[in-house]
């Protein structure tokens, strides 16, 4: 890494922005502002920094929409958004997916939208921890914030997570090198665990490494929660690891004062997925019958969180809701995005603020390609490529505020910094503007059926 | 706008109204004593008409009931409906979304819910479900009991740095008075732990509950809240709990009130969870007489019951250690929450049927309070939804109040088991409480306690906040009929909030946003000023979100209804 001398020729420093990349939210930035662009940022890692300096980088200025001859054409705003709001209203089986980059505030539109076309409503969840929130419904959801954690925690483990790449302030923030109320000397007070296949940079961060097979998850987990409960183990190795160490690992984990166990995508997209969570679950609650122990699912993005939560305020379901019936309805396997493209149902597809071209199942994209995409975000990415119509957003805790939640549920105010690209629009103005001329549009159609 | 609400039967306690047929008239959303000769009429001929509802405890905005609707989409499935013409679509049961709230509680003629558990951190979570209930004003309670500035300066008895603090954090929080749960328990739990009675000091902090009552209630007194403040006791759901529920409620008799409509400094809420002797499950009694005859002797004390409805529902409480006890006692699904220097909660799913002896018992309990606290401005209804049961039973817990035929022939036909009247005392209690009661305690005596100056009347210069049930008092017998009762308290004939038909023979025909109340104290700012510049390194060291953003910005409360209050030190 060269070293890269400080930046110190700036117009202004905007104080306790928040990061709008992973689901830390680190609400401490200091963005330096020059002439109304960034051009540095205060401790946020490199993914955040990165993110917000790079901002115009392959950025959407634009609208455009998809000619005859299948090239995207720049156009108004208003013939973009009659486009959009023309195949939304005519679809029968519309997906409104992505979310969770981008504010509650606009989601509450969305959901108004939603509801008006009868579309389902999805977000990440449905490809990243949504077998996490199955678990959650199966047997229970032992949280707490991250400052319990900074504040309490003697012992802190990583499982299927590698924050030091994923999370990069995780560890320094919030759990594992903070000198917290009890924890005085922050990371010397603390024992960190990685319970990961791979030899991770977490783990070579962490005092123990737990390497267990790949897909080991679930009978690791079972085995730590026999030694729990006092059963012989009848293996010698369980999941490759030697039963004498998983029950040292089972009486160090009862006699910490606070213990806090982070997941990630490699419990949910192993082999047993909601299972192994199930089971480790199950495990913290075991462990609570000796100390505190509590988990927190480490989300990726900056609202993915926010989307859950919304939905379910709203509608009493975290993602995957579908109000084509007029009510709404959640059932796992049959509402979800992936489920509904590859059964080919879908017939218009809105993404904001998300890159299913990039993140997709092929079987899905290739649905995708055949139907009409709307897309609302700020860059240029693989969902571009198969998009319809293009609507240029704002990018939410630089040029737009709104509000997120973080993965441990804390909700937060995201200021603006600085102004948008004077083409682009807010998120929250375009998904308003849609639903405005929907309902335009069906109020006609009302009309006419009605004669 | 100009009404007049013809002809009813009207019950208005707080004007020693009780079933006089007289007139109400309304303007431009507030009660007014004359109308033009515009006025539009409302024939509620031999109607019952009384103030709009207010529930002074239940949890319907926040966090904790987000992680409810999370983790049990199959509560979420019952109770769904389709969108119409005026109202979105519902889910739930136990814990309904966020419009569902809205509409069920117009639907049952109530204008006026407290939201009793905000945890600060989170309070922008809770205003944004307050946000997105609609009909309903919303009155938050923060949580204080637990705050590790409040624990150290109790410790230290400084009251004067509590009651900055209180009034800081209001209006950071938007909140309208100070919560306290299981004081000293919850923050035990951080580790796992748990306190038992007022007199059990807190690892590390040191400090007893009534320490900390103590202090919280002085410091509410000092700064004159309209509420006074309102606490979950130590040790909820334990047989053999009624002395400390007694002992805390005795631990503030000596603290002078301090506000001009209230007549309590206490206010113990779901006293039918602190209402227990015995020592275990198996020789459990009922403590309710014990608690009663307190409260009956003592006017510095208010309480609601967390009346148990026989209902399957969702447990959810800022007392964390008691919901692990919970699922450790029926093995459901086990979700905590635990904040950071503030708080901590639990959620539980829980099962209480009639068929099951403890569930039977308490059932017996909660009745058997309503039936002995003699003053009625005393007591409130709740079931401390969703803990008891969902709020949508109100009507059939005032049936049951009204009819003892009805108690009655439950513990005769087994609806409910014998625990319900061999381990408690309900068996031999046959008061019934008459409409005029029902009005005390399911709006007016809720109201005087949170010191509403705009609410709970039919006062002229009061809003218009209306409820009409479609039973003529002078022709039914609650007695005989408890399946009429309930119907109509369930379904008003109309709701009017501020001076606006918001339900129309039990459908909800138009839909408003909600307000947000919460206290603003003025006259203390110096004081402030001089514990922020104490809080704030503790502040800064320890959370995770920088102040900044850990205030509730102006535009989370939309429509606020602000409570000014002249601190008189």
């Amino acid at each position: 890494m060269a070293y890269e001398p400080p930046v110190t020729d700036y117009d202004e420093i905007v104080e306790n922005g928040t990061c709008a990349f992973c689901g830390c939210n680190c609400d401490d930035l200091d963005f330096l502002i020059k002439d109304g662009h960034v051009v540095g940022v205060r401790h946020a890692c490199r993914l955040g920094a990165s993110k917000v300096m790079e901002d115009m980088d392959q950025r959407l200025l634009v609208p455009m929409v998809r000619d005859e001859n299948g090239e995207l054409q720049e156009v108004d705003w208003d013939t973009a958004l009659d486009k959009a709001a023309e195949l939304i209203a005519g679809s029968v089986r519309p997906i409104f997916y992505g979310w969770s980059e981008t504010s509650i505030e606009t989601m509450k539109h969305g959901i108004h939208l939603g509801e008006l076309v009868g579309a389902v409503l999805d977000n990440q969840a449905t490809i990243c921890h949504g077998p996490s929130l199955q678990a959650v419904q199966n047997v229970g959801y032992p949280v707490a914030t991250l400052g319990e954690v900074k504040n309490r925690a003697d012992m802190i483990v990583y499982t299927g997570s590698n924050p030091m790449n994923s999370h990069p302030r995780h560890m320094a923030r919030y759990s594992t090198f903070p000198r917290g109320w009890f924890r005085q000397r922050g990371r010397f007070d603390r024992t960190v665990v990685t319970m990961d296949p791979k030899y991770s940079d977490t783990a070579k961060m962490s005092d123990i490494w737990i390497g267990f097979e790949q897909n080991g998850d679930y009978g690791f987990y079972n085995a730590i929660r026999a030694a729990l409960r006092g059963k012989e183990i009848d293996q010698d190795f369980v999941s490759g690891i030697p039963k004498e160490d998983i029950m040292e690992l089972a009486e160090a984990m009862k006699n910490v004062q606070f213990g806090a166990l982070y997941f990630g995508l490699g419990l949910t997209h192993t082999l047993s997925k909601q299972r192994n969570i199930d089971m480790a679950i199950e495990m913290l609650t075991d462990l609570n019958k000796y100390t505190k122990w509590v988990l927190t699912p480490m989300r990726g993005h900056f609202n993915v969180n926010g989307f859950n939560i919304f939905m379910a305020l709203e509608m009493g379901f975290p993602y995957g809701v579908d109000f084509a019936r007029g009510y709404p309805r959640y059932m796992n396997g049959e509402t979800n995005t992936i489920d509904l493209l590859t059964r080919k149902e879908c017939d218009v597809f809105m993404v904001i603020a998300a890159d299913p071209g990039a993140h997709y199942p092929g079987g899905a994209v290739k649905h995708l390609a055949e139907i009409p995409v709307i897309q609302v975000d700020i860059h240029w990415g693989p969902s571009t490529e198969i998009a319809d119509v293009v609507l240029p957003g704002s990018f939410i805790g630089l040029e737009c505020a709104g509000t997120s939640y973080r993965m441990d549920g804390v909700p937060i105010y995201m200021k603006k910094a600085i102004d948008k690209p004077e083409t682009c629009r807010d998120d929250e103005w375009i998904i308003q503007e849609l639903h405005e001329r929907v309902k335009k549009i069906k109020a006609k159609e009302a009309a006419v059926a009605s004669k | 706008m100009e009404y007049i609400l013809k002809n009813g039967i009207v019950y208005d306690p707080a004007n020693k109204i009780a079933g006089e047929k007289k007139d109400v008239m309304f303007k431009d959303g507030k009660i007014v004593e004359q109308v033009s000769s515009d006025a539009k009429i409302l024939d509620v001929t031999d109607k019952i008409v009384m103030p709009a509802g207010v529930d002074p405890h239940a949890h319907v905005a926040g966090p904790k009931l987000v992680v409810g609707r999370i983790y049990r989409p199959e509560d979420s499935r019952k109770g769904v409906t389709s969108k119409t013409d005026v109202c979105r679509s519902e889910s739930g049961f136990s814990i309904p979304s966020c419009p569902a709230t809205g509409y069920r509680y117009s639907r049952m003629g109530y204008g006026t819910v407290t939201e009793a558990a905000m945890p600060p951190l989170e309070a922008k979570h809770t205003h944004e479900e307050i946000t997105a209930i609609p009909n309903i004003d919303i009155t938050p309670l923060p949580l204080f009991g637990n705050n590790w500035f409040v624990l150290q300066w109790a410790k230290e008895g400084k009251i004067d740095e509590i009651a900055a603090f209180v009034a800081s954090w209001l209006r950071i929080v938007k909140g309208y008075g100070i919560k306290i749960v299981n004081p000293c328990g919850t923050e035990a739990w951080g580790w796992g732990g748990n306190v038992h009675g007022i007199d059990d000091p807190v690892p590390f902090f040191d400090v007893t509950a009534r320490e900390v009552i103590r202090a919280l209630a002085q410091a509410n007194e000092m700064l004159g809240l309209p509420h006074s403040i309102h606490i979950h006791p130590n040790d909820l759901g334990h047989p053999g709990n009624y002395p400390t529920t007694v002992n805390s409620l005795d631990c503030v008799k000596d603290i002078a009130k301090n506000g001009s409509k209230r007549n309590q400094t206490i206010h113990l809420t779901h006293a039918q969870f602190h209402s227990y002797a015995g020592t275990s499950w198996r020789d459990v009694e009922s403590g309710a007489k014990e608690v009663a005859d307190y409260i009956n002797n003592n006017k510095h004390v208010t309480c609601d019951i967390g009346q148990v409805t026989l209902d399957e529902t969702t447990t959810m409480t800022a007392d964390g250690p008691m919901e692990f006890d919970l699922h450790e006692l029926n093995g459901l699904k086990w979700a905590n929450k635990d904040i950071e220097l503030e708080t901590g909660s639990g959620i539980v799913p829980f099962i209480y049927s009639g068929k099951a002896p403890v569930p039977s018992f308490q059932w017996g309990v909660g009745l058997e309070l309503f039936l002995r606290i003699k003053d009625p401005w005393q007591v409130c209804l709740t079931t401390d939804h969703p803990n008891a049961g969902p709020f949508i039973r109100y009507p059939r817990i005032i049936s049951w109040l009204m009819s003892n035929e009805r108690r009655q022939e439950m513990m005769d036909n087994g609806e409910v088991r014998v625990w319900s009247y061999k381990r408690t005392g309900l068996g031999t209690l046959d008061r019934e409480y008459d409409f005029n009661e029902i009005a005390t305690i399911t709006r007016a005596s809720a109201a005087k306690i949170y010191g509403y100056q705009d609410r709970g009347e039919l006062t002229p210069g009061y809003n218009a906040d209306i409820a009409v049930y479609d039973l003529n008092p002078n022709d039914i017998d609650p007695s005989k009929e408890p399946a009429a009762i309930e119907h109509a308290f369930g379904n008003a004939m109309y709701t009017i909030k501020d001076g606006q038909i918001l339900v129309k023979d039990g459908e909800v025909v138009k839909v408003v946003p909600s307000h947000t109340l919460w206290t603003d104290v003025k006259g203390f700012e110096e004081q402030e000023k001089t514990v922020m510049e104490e809080v704030m390194p503790t502040f800064t060291r320890f959370y995770t979100v920088k102040f900044e953003n850990y205030q509730v910005q102006d535009h989370f409360t939309p429509n606020p209804t602000v409570t000014e209050v002249k601190a008189s030190k």
